[in-house]
C-alpha cells in the first residue's frame, strides 16, 4: 500500500509544481504582451502624426555612396589603372512602373543594348528596390538625349561616375585584369551593402584578386524624398533632415572610405618591350626579379583591350573574343601548359651532378638517333641533326637529345621527376593573383592517379626517356618556367612569385611595402655543380654553336639561358618533320628561359612562341628585345621599393 | 474495481466523442484557427497585391494544415508517446542526410527532396524535440534532477547544433526555444536558472574580451543594432516602423497602405507582413489579431493544465509557450524592439512548412484534451 501511496503524492505534488509553473508562464505571456501592445501604442498613437506624415508623401531614402577605387601603380609610379568621369545610366526598380517597357523604350532611344534587355531585368530585378542599378555608359551625346526625355522615365536617371581606364591598355590586359558590371554571380560573393553604389568590380587577375583592397568601403547619406523621388531634404544641405532622421532611428550620415592604391611589381617598360616584340604570335612572357619573386612582366598575346570590358562590353563583342581562334581571352602565361621540351636539360643536369649519375666529361656519340638498349624504337634527335661526340657541357650548350636520352635512363624516373619538382614544376608556383595551372611532372605515380585501367597505368622506360628531354606528359607553364629559372639563377633560393608589392593609402599618400618571402631552398647541389650548369647555359648564348647564340649575338651582358621545343605534332618513325609541310597550329612551339646578368642575377624570363618553330629563333628574340629594354631603363628608376 | 473503470471508459467515451462521427475534434481551438488563418487571408491579400491564385497557395497549405491537425487529433497521445523516440532520431538522421549532401554540394543545406515533395528536416525537429524531453521526463519524478536537466539539454542542443550549423540561426533558436519551454514547465529548478543566468552574465564579458574575433564582435553589435547597417537589415526595420506607425489608431484601410503597396516594405507577405496589418488595420486590428493569438495560447495552457500524465503535460504546455513566442518574437522584430531574426507570423506570413507544423502542433494539443479520461475529483 506504501508505494501506491506515495506514488499518489508525488502525483498531485507534481501537478501543483506544473500548474505553478503554468501560471507563472501565463503571467510572463501577459507581460510580455503587455510590452508589445505598449510598443505598438507608442509608434501607432503617440508617434503617429510624424510617421503618417513621412509615409503619406515624403519617403526616407538612404543614398549610398560609391568609393573611389584604388588606383594600380607599376613599380615605377606610372598609373595603369586610373578612373576617369563618365555618364552612366541608372535604375532604381522601386520607382519604375513597367520595367519592360520602360527598356524598350530606352533600347528605341539606342541608350541600352536590345540583345541585354533580359540581362538587364534580371540584373534589375536581383537588386532591391532602393537600390541604384547600372544600366550603361553613356557617351556625352547619349547622355543630352537621356536628359530632355528625362520625364519619359521615371526611375531612370543620369548620374555621373568614375569609370576605369587602363591607359597601356593590351599590354596590361592579362596581368592586370580588368573591371566589369556586377554580375548577379558576383553579388554571391560580396558584401551586398557595401557595393549598394557600386555598379564596377574586378573580374580578373590584379584587380579581382585585391578587390577588397581597391574596393573601399561605401558611405551613406540621409534623404527624405517624394513620391516622384525628388529629393525634399538633404542632411548636407538642410538641417531639418537631421531631425526626421534622428526620429526614425538615428542614424547618420558616413562618408566611403577609399579603396587602397596598390603598387605592383610591374615594370611597364617591359610588358610594352614584351608585348611589342611578341607581335601579332600567340605567345607568353614572364620576367621575374630572382632576388624577391617580383613579376617584372607577365605578357599573353594575343591580348584584348580591357577597357572594353570596363566600359561595359556588348555581347557580340564577348562572344566575338571568347570564339576567337586564338584565345586572346586565355591567360596563357599563367594557364597555357605546355611540354617544356629541352629547357628542362639544366635541371635535369644538375641532379645528375648532384648524384653522380654520370662523369660530365664522358662523352656519348651522339648520331642523331637512339634506342632503349634490346628495343626496336627509335628515338631521335629532336627536329634532327647530328652532334657526335658529345659531353654534359656540349649536350646543354648545342641540346644534345640523344645524350639526355641515356642519362634519363641511367638516373632513373624518380631522380629525373624530383629533380624538376625541387624547382616548382608540377605545382601551382604561388602567384598572388590566382589562376594558374599546376602543369604536369610526369611519375609512375601520377600515372597510376591518372589512369583508372591498369593496363594504362603501367611506367614504361620509353617515357622515363621522353621525360628527359622534356616532352611526353610533362607540361609547365611560362610563369612556372620562370619562376624555375629565377630559383636557378639564385643557386635553389626561390621566392613565390608576386605582383603585389605595396599598398598606399589613398588619403595621406603614404606606401606601405611589403617583404619577399622565401621558399625552402633547393639544397644538395655543391658551388661548382651549380657553376657546372651555369656555364653550360652561358654557353648556349655566348659559344658559337650554342642553340641562342646567333639571337643573342652582342648582347653586352652575359645571359645564362636554354633554348626548348615543344613538339605539338608526332612524325612516324620513319618520317621527317618539315615544317612548311605541316599545318601552321601543328607547328613547334618554341621556348626560351635565361637570367642575367649570369654572374649576379637580376632578371630571369621565360618565353613560348606558339607553333612558330625552335625556341633559338622564335623565343629567344623576344627575351632579347626584353632584356634590352630591362638593361636600357635599370639607369631610370622613379620609385624603387 | 472493474465495474468502475468500466463505468469510467462508458462515461468518458461519451463525453469525448460527437455523438455522429466518433471523431475527437476541439472545436475552441478549431474555432480559433479559423479565425486567425481567416483575418491572415485577407491581411495576405492585400499583401500579395491582391492576387487571388498566390492566396490561393496559402489556403492548399491551409488544407494540408488541416489534414495534419484532424489526423492527429484522432492519435491518441500514448501513441504519440510511444513513437516520439523514433520521430526523434529519424528527424536526427534526416539532419544528418541534409548535412552530408551540403558537404557533397559544398554550400548551406536545408531542404531534403523526396521527389514529390520538398521539407526541411529541420521543421520535423521543432516539434520532435519537445516531445522528446516530455517523453524522457515521463517515467520519472518532476522536477528534475541534476543530471537529468543535463540530458535533457543534450537532447535539445544536438539538433538545434546540426541545425545551427547548416547555418539557419533562425530555425535552431526555436528549436532551442521550443525544448527550453519544454523544460522550464517540467519544473527546473529555479536556483539552477539564476546560477546559469547569473554564470552567462559574468561569462560574456570574458568571452567578449578574449575569446572573439573582430568580425565576430562585429557581427554581434550589427545583430542587436540593425540601424549601424542601414543598406541591410536596418533598412527593413525603418520600413516597418513607418508601415505601423502610419496606420495610427484605425488604419489606411484595406488594400491602402502605401508602405505596403509601393514596395517600400520588404517581406511584406512573410516575415513584415505584421507591419501591413499594422499599417491597414491600425492599432485595433493589431489589438484584435493579438488578443487571438493569446486565446489560443490560453485554451493550450488550460488543456496542459487538465492533462493527467507528464507526457501530455509537458508537451501541451511546451507547444502553447513556444507559439506565444514565435509571436512575440515576430512582433518584436517588425516593430523595433528585439533585432532581426528571420521568423514568420505564426499561421498568417506565406509559407507551407511552418504552417503544416504549427497545425501539427495544434492536432498533438486536441488529442490530448480529446482522449483524457475523466476521473473523479
Amino acid at each position: 500500500m506504501a508505494g501506491p501511496s506515495t506514488q499518489l503524492k508525488d502525483h498531485w505534488q507534481e501537478q501543483r509544481l506544473f500548474l505553478s509553473r503554468v501560471i507563472a508562464a501565463a503571467v510572463v505571456v501577459l507581460l510580455l504582451t503587455g510590452l508589445l501592445v505598449a510598443r505598438l501604442f507608442q509608434l501607432q498613437v503617440v508617434d503617429y502624426e510624424r510617421f503618417a506624415e513621412l509615409s503619406r508623401g515624403n519617403r526616407f531614402r538612404i543614398e549610398p555612396q560609391p568609393p573611389t577605387r584604388g588606383l594600380i601603380f607599376d613599380r615605377n609610379g606610372l598609373v595603369i589603372a586610373d578612373n576617369t568621369p563618365n555618364w552612366e545610366l541608372v535604375a532604381v526598380a522601386e520607382e519604375i512602373g513597367s520595367l519592360d517597357s520602360t527598356l524598350k523604350a530606352l533600347e528605341e532611344l539606342e541608350l541600352i543594348d536590345p540583345s541585354e534587355h533580359t540581362a538587364l531585368r534580371d540584373l534589375v530585378r536581383s537588386h532591391r528596390g532602393f537600390e541604384r542599378v547600372k544600366l550603361s555608359n553613356l557617351t556625352e551625346e547619349q547622355a543630352a538625349t537621356f536628359a530632355v526625355r528625362r520625364h519619359r522615365f521615371p526611375g531612370v536617371d543620369i548620374q555621373e561616375a568614375l569609370v576605369r581606364y587602363y591607359p597601356f591598355g593590351e599590354a596590361s590586359a592579362h596581368a592586370i585584369g580588368y573591371v566589369g558590371s556586377i554580375s548577379p554571380a558576383d553579388l554571391e560573393r560580396i558584401d551586398r551593402s557595401d557595393y549598394a553604389a557600386t555598379s564596377q568590380i574586378g573580374k580578373q587577375g590584379v584587380e579581382r584578386a585585391y578587390e577588397e583592397l581597391l574596393h573601399g568601403h561605401v558611405g551613406y547619406r540621409q534623404q527624405v524624398v517624394n513620391a516622384q523621388g525628388r529629393v525634399l531634404f538633404d542632411p548636407t544641405v538642410d538641417s531639418h533632415a537631421d531631425n526626421v532622421a534622428n526620429f526614425i532611428g538615428g542614424i547618420e550620415s558616413k562618408a566611403p572610405v577609399p579603396g587602397s592604391n596598390i603598387v605592383v611589381s610591374l615594370d611597364m617598360r617591359l610588358q610594352l618591350a614584351a608585348q611589342e616584340a611578341l607581335g601579332d604570335s600567340r605567345g607568353a612572357l614572364v620576367a621575374i626579379d630572382p632576388r624577391t619573386g617580383d613579376v617584372l612582366a607577365l605578357v599573353s598575346t594575343p591580348s584584348f583591350d580591357p577597357n572594353s570590358f570596363a566600359t561595359g562590353i556588348s555581347r557580340a563583342d564577348y562572344v566575338a573574343l571568347n570564339t576567337d581562334l586564338d584565345k586572346p581571352l586565355l591567360n596563357r602565361a599563367l594557364s597555357g601548359t605546355y611540354p617544356p621540351g629541352s629547357t628542362v636539360k639544366p635541371y635535369i643536369a644538375l641532379a645528375a651532378l648532384q648524384h653522380e649519375s654520370i662523369d660530365p666529361a664522358r662523352e656519348i656519340y651522339c648520331p642523331g638517333e637512339w634506342r632503349i638498349p634490346g628495343q626496336t624504337h627509335k628515338y631521335r634527335e629532336g627536329r634532327g641533326g647530328v652532334h657526335g661526340a658529345t659531353n654534359l657541357h656540349a649536350a646543354i650548350v648545342r641540346s644534345c637529345d640523344v645524350y639526355f636520352y641515356q642519362l634519363a635512363l641511367s638516373m632513373g624516373i624518380g631522380d629525373v621527376s624530383s629533380s624538376l619538382k625541387a624547382f616548382g614544376f608540377g605545382a601551382p608556383s604561388g602567384l598572388d593573383i590566382g589562376g594558374e595551372r599546376a602543369g604536369i611532372v610526369p611519375s609512375p605515380e601520377w600515372k597510376k592517379k591518372q589512369f583508372s585501367r591498369r593496363e594504362d597505368q603501367v611506367w614504361f622506360p620509353g617515357e622515363t626517356v621522353n621525360t628527359g628531354v622534356g616532352q611526353g606528359y610533362m607540361t609547365v607553364t611560362p610563369l612556372q618556367a620562370a619562376h624555375a629559372q629565377a630559383t636557378l639563377a639564385m643557386r635553389g633560393v626561390g621566392h613565390p612569385p608576386r605582383l603585389l608589392i605595396g599598398i598606399e593609402n589613398a588619403v595621406t599618400r603614404e606606401v606601405t611595402y611589403s617583404e619577399p618571402t622565401t621558399l625552402p631552398p633547393v639544397e644538395g647541389p655543391s658551388p661548382e655543380q651549380w657553376d657546372f650548369v651555369r656555364d653550360a647555359m652561358v654557353g648556349v648564348t655566348g659559344v658559337t654553336g650554342g642553340t641562342a647564340f646567333t639571337a643573342m649575338k652582342g648582347f653586352p651582358f652575359k645571359v645564362a639561358g636554354k633554348t626548348g621545343t615543344a613538339q605539338v605534332f608526332t612524325v612516324g618513325q620513319d618520317e621527317k618533320y618539315k615544317e612548311s609541310e605541316v599545318d601552321e597550329r601543328l607547328r613547334d612551339h618554341g621556348w626560351f628561359v635565361a637570367y642575367a646578368p649570369a654572374d649576379a642575377p637580376r632578371i630571369a624570363l621565360a618565353a613560348i612562341v606558339e607553333n612558330a618553330g625552335g625556341g633559338g629563333r622564335s623565343a629567344a628574340p623576344v627575351v632579347r628585345k626584353v632584356l634590352e629594354a630591362y638593361f636600357k631603363a635599370e639607369n631610370y628608376v622613379a620609385r624603387q621599393p | 474495481m472493474s465495474l468502475a473503470s468500466l463505468e469510467w471508459g462508458n462515461v468518458g467515451g461519451a463525453r469525448r466523442r460527437l455523438p455522429f462521427s466518433g471523431l475527437v475534434i476541439d472545436v475552441p481551438l478549431l474555432v480559433l484557427l479559423f479565425m486567425i488563418v481567416g483575418l491572415g487571408f485577407v491581411v495576405l491579400y492585400s499583401a500579395l497585391g491582391a492576387d487571388a491564385s498566390l492566396l490561393m497557395r496559402q489556403g492548399l497549405r491551409f488544407a494540408a494544415g488541416l489534414v495534419a491537425f484532424l489526423v492527429l487529433s484522432q492519435v491518441p497521445p500514448r501513441y504519440l508517446r510511444i513513437f516520439t523516440p523514433w520521430v526523434y532520431l529519424a528527424g536526427l538522421g534526416l539532419l544528418l542526410v541534409v548535412m552530408v549532401e551540403g558537404e557533397i554540394a559544398k554550400g548551406g543545406q536545408r531542404w531534403l527532396d523526396l521527389g514529390f515533395v520538398r521539407f526541411q528536416p529541420s521543421e520535423i525537429m521543432k516539434l520532435a524535440a519537445p516531445m522528446m524531453v516530455a517523453w524522457f521526463m515521463h517515467d520519472r519524478r518532476l522536477p528534475p534532477t541534476f543530471l537529468q536537466t543535463l540530458v535533457m539539454v543534450l537532447i535539445v542542443s544536438v539538433p538545434a547544433g546540426l541545425i545551427g550549423e547548416q547555418p539557419d540561426l533562425g530555425t535552431a533558436m526555436l528549436v532551442v526555444a521550443a525544448g527550453g519551454l519544454t523544460i522550464l514547465v517540467a519544473g527546473l529548478s529555479v536556483r539552477l536558472m539564476l546560477t546559469v543566468g547569473t554564470l552567462g552574465l559574468c561569462g560574456a564579458p570574458v568571452l567578449w574580451m578574449f575569446f572573439m574575433h573582430d568580425y565576430q564582435r562585429n557581427r554581434i553589435l550589427t545583430f542587436m543594432n540593425p540601424e549601424s547597417d542601414p543598406l541591410g537589415t536596418g533598412y527593413n526595420t525603418i520600413q516597418a516602423k513607418i508601415a505601423i506607425g502610419s496606420g495610427g489608431l484605425f488604419g489606411k484601410g484595406w488594400l491602402n497602405g502605401t508602405q505596403a503597396h509601393l514596395e517600400f516594405l520588404p517581406e511584406r507577405s512573410t516575415d513584415f507582413i505584421f507591419a501591413v496589418m499594422g499599417e491597414e488595420f491600425g492599432l485595433l486590428g493589431l489589438l484584435l489579431l493579438l488578443v487571438l493569438y493569446l486565446a489560443i495560447v490560453a485554451r493550450g495552457l488550460w488543456i496542459a493544465a487538465e492533462a493527467q500524465d507528464t507526457f501530455t503535460r509537458l508537451l501541451a504546455g511546451a507547444l502553447s509557450l513556444t507559439f506565444f513566442f514565435y509571436v512575440f518574437v515576430n512582433a518584436g522584430m517588425v516593430s523595433g524592439l528585439l533585432p532581426i531574426v528571420g521568423v514568420p507570423l505564426p499561421l498568417v506570413s506565406a509559407g507551407g512548412t511552418s504552417m503544416v507544423t504549427l497545425m501539427a502542433g495544434f492536432g498533438m494539443l486536441a488529442s490530448i484534451h480529446g482522449h483524457r479520461k475523466l476521473m473523479a475529483p
